[in-house]
């Protein structure tokens, strides 16, 4: 590693400072504006550099890599198209605090603003969706300023930084020194909670007797699962997780309530409903959680832990806020209490809950569900795998039934609910995950929006089982249309158009199977577990008209909430 | 809740973008903006922002934390309810009529304007002072005819001492 104050080129200061950064992979491809890098990078040995087929694949890769690691995911792409490629990616990370950066090429210093060939305004145009960018203006500004990029995007309430490079930025020559020190008077994240709002949380949560944990994926990003299981076994507390915060707590422990929200478990809502204190770690109250923001946890005393205080009664006004990082929060509020608490008739209630209505499917008509095939899965991985999703129905469904035991491995695009997360993420995953199954589950229509990058995972010989379950329906749409939309089928019905998911996956290099019967799923799924050589591909021919239960319709109440689908003649 | 004007002071690095970053935060989450002016400070690095913004005690709060989430801004200060000076710069041209000059240079006086410009049509007022009172002038002036307006926005200062009753428990007061 180069020290001392030596002249080196753009080009060398930027993989230098990454060597720096500690950077093992970048997610990448090449271009007119960032060929000089690409010149430096052929004679780089310190870092892998995978070649992509999409931009938007290498923001998601960078995010799978990042959500199962914890590490930074690094991106390199050219101007203009390479860059306004990455804009799905860079919301995506920025709904679900993922921290990136992504190092864009651009047109050189003296042609920005021309309409320059290849040119695009990409700071101005992720200004909204990064918690941070840059336009370095001056070579000498460039290794402090991925200093900071990488200290912005992986500090605070992590995020996705973006660093714009001028052309004749990366070609000209300075004195490169690599500081320690990073001067940012406009950013100083709070890790510390404060402690006399601990001690009174803890003092309220001591005298609760219907208390209920709401965990997001605040607690897993700050490393407090640890702290979170101590907290709530020792002090028999029940948890309930949102979409991100599931592996947070093991999901098989009889104190797991399972996903709250629009689809959670029956039991996760009325607990809810009639719970006495919520305490929220690290999750943000977000509408697919709360509801009718009104009648959300009515009857609760609410404290919000969060380490970003624009979170603090931006939805649900709460009545006990503490700003700091969640990690923190919760080893204090170990040492502050535990001893079980006396809450009996509450966990008899939330037990009764559970029997009244049990997650379920119909398993008696021989037909192939997406259910049965995720509880397999989980079965078969014993909850251990990596499970990359998509977004829609089987999303939910891996949620319900997939039974994680384990923080970082449930990656899933919640918050912008990016369609076509599943396949790159799990590349990315399966970069850095060796001892566990990288498991992509994509739904039909999604599987369909960045299957370009199978190539990718069959060029790296990554062994990802990727599951496509097929109801030749954007499913989500579809039941939004059975239930609130008349029934017009307006454009959802793929099975015309769907292509041969068996012959694609040949035609770009993976071991492929397309299976129709539930009788057969438990030898392919074998199979596909037992194969290691590189990518597999599975397509499960599913049902076409299943629906996603329970379901809390969009802006209702847990009153109002549906547990199964209804005959015609029930309805009026 | 109601609905009140805040007036927020906001030392920002005086990096390319720092302004739009703002404005950008303030459309994409929907808050609204009356004012807003930016300028150099004591010191070269740092600008100074002033914006008045309006909204009920929730959405000022939003407000304040979502300019604090910005890497580029380094203090915020909701003046609002605080000891401060408050100036805004006018520039008004007027139409006369051959009998209603004087009437006009009086009203300049009496709001203790300047006339800037002359031509043989219009008179041109430069009016300096708290927002209200400008308005105040807009409204005397209107029956003449406004020709044209550019009004630069509040600028505020908390004011130098520290007084007693800083801080008056969000009850507007504001010295001018």
């Amino acid at each position: 590693m180069r020290t001392s104050k030596q002249m080196l080129s753009g080009a060398d200061i930027f993989f230098e400072s990454l060597k720096h950064e500690k950077v093992k992979i970048i997610f990448g491809y090449p271009g007119g504006a960032v060929l000089k890098l690409y010149e430096k990078l052929y004679d780089v040995d310190y870092l892998k550099h995978v070649l992509v087929r999409h931009e938007q694949g290498a923001t998601h890769m960078a995010e799978g890599y990042a959500k199962a690691t914890g590490k930074v995911g690094v991106v390199l792409v050219t101007s203009g198209p390479g860059a306004t490629n990455t804009v799905t990616g860079i919301a995506d990370a920025y709904m679900d605090s993922v921290p990136i950066v992504v190092f864009t090429g651009q047109v050189p210093s003296a042609l920005i603003g021309n309409d320059a060939f290849q040119e695009a305004d990409i700071v101005g145009i992720t200004r909204p969706i990064t918690k941070h960018n840059f336009l370095v203006r001056d070579v000498a500004e460039l290794a402090s300023t991925i200093k900071k990029a990488f200290y912005i995007a992986s500090t605070g309430r992590p995020g996705p930084v973006l660093v714009d490079l001028p052309k004749d930025i990366i070609n000209s020559v300075c004195e490169f020194e690599y500081s320690d020190k990073i001067e940012l008077r406009g950013y100083k994240p709070n890790f510390i909670g404060h402690q006399n709002q601990i001690k009174k949380a803890a003092n309220i949560i001591k005298k609760a007797r219907k208390p209920l944990l709401y965990v997001g994926g605040g607690v897993i990003m700050s490393g407090g699962f640890r702290e979170l299981r101590l907290f709530a076994k020792e002090n028999n507390l029940p948890v309930t997780m949102t979409l991100q915060g599931l592996g947070a707590f093991p999901m098989t422990d009889s104190q797991s309530l399972g996903m709250l929200g629009m689809h959670g478990t029956y039991w996760a809502s009325q607990a809810v409903d009639n719970c006495d204190v919520l305490v929220s770690l690290g999750a943000r109250f977000d509408d697919r959680v709360t509801g009718k923001i009104e009648a959300f946890a009515p009857n609760a005393y609410k404290i919000h832990v969060d380490i970003d205080p624009t979170c603090i009664d931006k939805n649900v006004i709460v009545d006990l806020p503490i700003v700091g990082d969640v990690k923190h929060v919760l080893a204090e509020l170990a040492s502050e209490m535990n001893e079980p608490l006396p809450i009996n008739d509450w966990w008899d209630q939330i037990n009764a809950w559970r029997k009244e209505y049990p997650l379920s499917y119909e398993t008696d008509d021989g037909k192939l569900r997406a259910q049965y095939i995720i509880e397999k899965i989980s079965e078969k991985t014993k909850g251990e795998a990596v499970i990359v999703t998509d977004v829609g129905q089987h999303q939910m469904w891996v949620a319900q039934y997939y039974k994680f035991n384990n923080p970082r491995s449930h990656l899933t695009s919640g918050g912008l609910g990016t369609m076509g997360f599943s396949v790159p993420a799990a590349i990315g995953a399966a970069f850095a995950i060796k001892d566990r199954p990288v498991v992509s589950i994509s739904g039909d229509g999604g599987f369909q929006m960045n299957m370009q990058e199978l190539i990718t995972a069959a060029y790296y010989k990554l062994p990802i089982k990727f599951i496509i379950l097929n109801n030749s329906f954007l499913g989500m749409v579809r039941q939004w249309q059975e239930l609130f939309h008349a029934e017009k089928f307006s454009f959802t019905d793929l099975s015309e158009s769907n292509p041969d998911f068996k012959k694609v996956g040949e035609a770009l290099g993976l071991k492929s199977f397309s299976v129709d019967s539930p009788l057969a799923v438990d030898d392919i799924l074998d199979e596909t577990f037992n194969y290691n050589d590189g990518p597999i591909l599975i397509e499960f021919k599913i049902v076409k008209e299943d629906m996603v239960f329970p379901i809390i319709p969009s802006g209702a109440t847990v009153k109002e909430i549906m547990t199964r689908r209804l005959d015609p003649k029930e309805m009026v | 809740m109601i609905t009140k004007k805040h007036t927020i002071s906001v030392l920002v690095e005086n990096h390319f973008g720092a302004f739009n970053r703002v404005a950008t935060m303030f459309s994409g989450k929907g808050f609204n903006i009356h004012s807003i002016s930016i300028g150099e400070t004591e010191t070269p690095e740092v600008s100074r922002m002033t914006i008045v913004t309006a909204g009920d005690d929730r959405i000022i709060e939003q407000v304040v934390k979502q300019l604090n989430r910005l890497i580029d801004t380094i203090k915020v200060i909701d003046l609002t309810g605080q000891y401060r000076v408050e100036r805004e710069l006018a520039l008004i041209t007027v139409y006369y009529q051959k009998g209603n000059r004087m009437e006009i240079t009086n009203i300049c006086e009496i709001f203790r304007g300047n006339i800037v410009d002359i031509n043989n049509k219009t008179l041109t007022l430069g009016i300096t002072g708290p927002p209200d009172k400008i308005d105040a002038v807009v409204n005397v002036l209107e029956p003449y005819g406004i020709k044209e307006m550019a009004r630069s926005g509040t600028v505020a200062l908390k004011r130098g001492e520290q007084l007693k009753h800083d801080k008056f428990d969000k009850k507007e007061i504001l010295l001018t």
